[in-house]
């Protein structure tokens, strides 16, 4: 049993400011959802929230606020005032992440520590706030951006990976606790996608997909997915492929 | 870089050493030594936003509506946002924007660094006659904002500036009133340049819009032919259908030029004769403003060499005999191109230092790119082009000399002083060693 298979039309999004999210939102506000923001940075949370202003029609919410979502004493906050400016949320989009860099982490765990707190720690918050609210109201989406790093331990970032791995763990949890309600549980899994956070991949020769690429997806699975979302669609199939590899063989590969 | 990044016409094919993706309008210029130059949708034909060995910032990310005054009709945007981009959110509300070039896929920012021009310029001058402010990031860290009225100074280096004065963040576009998304349209067939210069004139009063399509193989026949077209916004009512986009693509790009001879003589063949003359038919903004955009990959057609767009504008009173002279020239090469266009340019004075449109006519014609045969053909043309007076135009040009840029930009020297330390470009190399 998933939940109802219709398009979001109240969307909480935190980390609203990256890439993929932005679009995501200009899709959602040109569908004629409304909208409440979380980002970290003031000047690009403004410049984000204008420009969907002057995309909405009168009717629809744009508001939204900054956060640095590592403070979880926060979020209970954040899901109230998003809940003041929507009414009655249907979905809670959750995109923000930072990509540490694996040899910063191999050569210091405050670095990993740092980058787990942000890609999980605040991410278990947030979940364990959407999941609770949505049980209550026995219906809704809870939609995370995880990653296909999540999916098999690389030398090149695993500390990432743990961490989208451990996410998604958790949401196959709330997908379970959650069956039979009408509440979708997605865990979106894009291959690299050319953003601002993979801007130093550029020239390792990854084929990138466009964020309005990725967004386009998200947009689709809100309105209809649950369970685990691969963007671009191949990417199962190379994940399944990579998930399948026998370690001896994984083991000698230069992946 | 899986995929090089080069203007619409495919030339010159060079490479920058970095690029440089720019998502954040409040960020500084990436540091370093190297020359920087903006990158908006690659749609100027040249090197204007080329750059050998510099970097390119991309502009397309910096992609935000900041405001839209639907009361009095002004839009302000990030430079990376689309000229096609801001129609489809103002058209719907009754706006248009004052003046489009041929393509909608260009930037804000693009749009204002050549000031770029359209059908209408005897009416409503150039784009920079609508930039009511811009902001302007410098390599020193500041970021200025200027205006008509707001460091003029400024403001008449960077529109026109080639991206020259530093990188164009944002700017604020005044619009203009339209009571409905589709035109009434009107086409007349000429037979030679003296009716041409007759009706453009008589039409010219009458149309806002008004432009010359030219079959440059008409020329070898002594008499030059050609459709002269005119449109205006239509009222409310007179047209109201639904339109849908119908764009396509070539489905292969082609190795070789499919432009030659016999293709463009059975091509001018048809268009000449699709005119329906004489009658005004309702027709949608699209393919009345932009008829190439709906063919998406429409620079494909001349392979892998690409092509070349001379444009150039001529001043009066020389301005018929230089056209006449131009034509001649072309048809004798026989390398004629199937897009000529025709266009008297209005009395205004364009705001930049080194805008391109001025009082007088614009040719605008294609060369499929056959190496020194087209580079020849250029210089005869550049000599009847210098002797007018007149100057090619900066946002279309892959090889002008020095020397032709210098008589046509008479305020270059002045222009110098405004261009940013760090910013450059390989057409600006090439036309100020």
């Amino acid at each position: 049993v998933s939940g109802p298979k219709e398009r979001p039309r109240n969307v909480l999004v935190f980390g609203a400011t990256s890439a993929i999210a932005e679009e995501v939102l200009r899709l959602l506000v040109a569908d004629g959802a409304s909208v409440y923001l979380v980002g970290r940075s003031e000047l690009k949370l403004e410049a984000v929230l204008a420009d969907l202003r002057v995309r909405r029609a009168a009717a629809q919410v744009v508001e939204g606020e900054i956060a640095d979502l590592r403070d979880t004493a926060r979020h209970p906050g954040l899901f109230e005032s998003a809940q003041r400016a929507l009414g009655e949320l249907d979905a809670v989009l959750i995109a923000h992440g930072v990509l540490p860099d694996q040899g910063a982490c191999q050569a210091s765990v405050d670095e990993a520590l740092d980058a787990v707190a942000v890609n999980a720690g605040s991410v278990l918050s947030l979940l364990t706030l959407a999941a609770n609210l949505f049980e209550a109201r026995g219906a809704g989406v809870i939609a995370v951006i995880g990653s296909v790093a999540g999916d098999r331990g690389r030398r090149g970032n695993y500390v990432y990976g743990a961490a989208k791995s451990f996410v998604a763990t958790l949401m196959q949890g709330i997908r379970h606790r959650l069956a039979g309600m009408a509440v979708r549980v997605i865990t979106i899994k894009p291959g690299p996608v050319a953003t601002p956070m993979t801007a130093g991949l550029a020239g390792k020769r990854l084929p990138m997909s466009e964020p309005r690429t990725i967004a386009r997806g998200i947009v689709r699975a809100l309105a209809q997915s649950n369970g685990d979302v691969y963007l671009p669609g191949r990417w199962y199939w190379i994940m399944l492929a990579i998930r399948l590899l026998p370690e001896r063989i994984f083991l000698r590969l230069d992946i | 870089m899986s995929r090089q990044l080069l203007s619409w016409n495919r030339q010159p094919r060079i490479a920058p050493q970095a690029v440089n993706v720019l998502y954040d309008r409040h960020a500084e210029l990436p540091h370093g030594f190297s020359k920087l130059i903006a990158y908006g949708n690659g749609r100027s034909y040249g090197d204007v936003c080329l750059n050998a060995g510099g970097t390119l910032l991309l502009t397309r990310r910096l992609d935000r509506f900041i405001a839209f005054d639907s009361r009095v009709g002004s839009v302000t945007c990030e430079a990376g946002v689309l000229l096609g981009d801001i129609l489809a959110l103002v058209v719907p509300r009754g706006w248009f924007l004052p003046v489009v070039p041929g393509t909608r896929f260009v930037t804000v920012g693009g749009a204002i660094a050549n000031d770029v021009h359209g059908k209408n310029h005897h009416r409503a001058g150039s784009f920079g006659h609508h930039v009511l402010r811009l902001g302007l990031r410098r390599s020193d860290g500041t970021e200025l904002v200027c205006g008509p009225s707001q460091s003029p100074d400024w403001f008449s280096a960077t529109v026109g500036g080639l991206g020259l004065t530093g990188l164009i963040t944002w700017a604020e576009i005044r619009l203009a009133p339209v009571a409905s998304e589709w035109m009434i349209a009107r086409t007349e067939r000429f037979e030679s340049l003296e009716q041409f210069w007759q009706r453009s004139e008589a039409l010219d009063a009458s149309w806002p819009y008004t432009v010359a399509w030219i079959d440059t193989l008409s020329a070898r026949r002594g008499s030059v032919r050609g459709l002269l077209s005119c449109g205006r916004h239509a009222e409310a009512g007179e047209a109201a259908r639904a339109w849908r986009d119908r764009a396509w693509r070539l489905p292969v790009e082609p190795p070789w030029s499919i432009v030659n001879p016999l293709s463009l003589r059975i091509f001018n063949a048809i268009y000449y004769r699709r005119g329906i003359p004489h009658r005004n038919v309702a027709l949608h903004h699209v393919p009345f403003l932009f008829p190439l955009d709906q063919v998406r990959n429409w620079n494909a057609i001349y392979g892998r060499a690409g092509f070349y767009q001379y444009q150039c504008v001529l001043p009066r009173p020389g301005a018929r005999r230089a056209v006449h002279q131009l034509l001649a020239r072309i048809a004798a090469a026989g390398l004629g191109s199937f897009l000529t266009v025709l266009k008297t340019f209005g009395e205004d004075a364009s705001r930049g230092l080194l805008s391109f449109a001025r009082p007088g006519a614009t040719l605008a014609v294609d060369f499929p790119n056959r190496g020194a045969r087209t580079m020849a053909l250029f210089e005869d043309l550049d000599r009847i082009v210098l002797e007018a007076g007149g100057a090619l135009y900066p946002a279309k040009d892959a090889r002008m000399p020095a020397s032709v840029f210098r008589a046509g930009f008479a305020k270059a020297d002045e222009f110098s002083a405004f261009v940013d330390p760090r910013f450059s470009s390989s057409f600006w190399r090439r036309v100020m060693p």
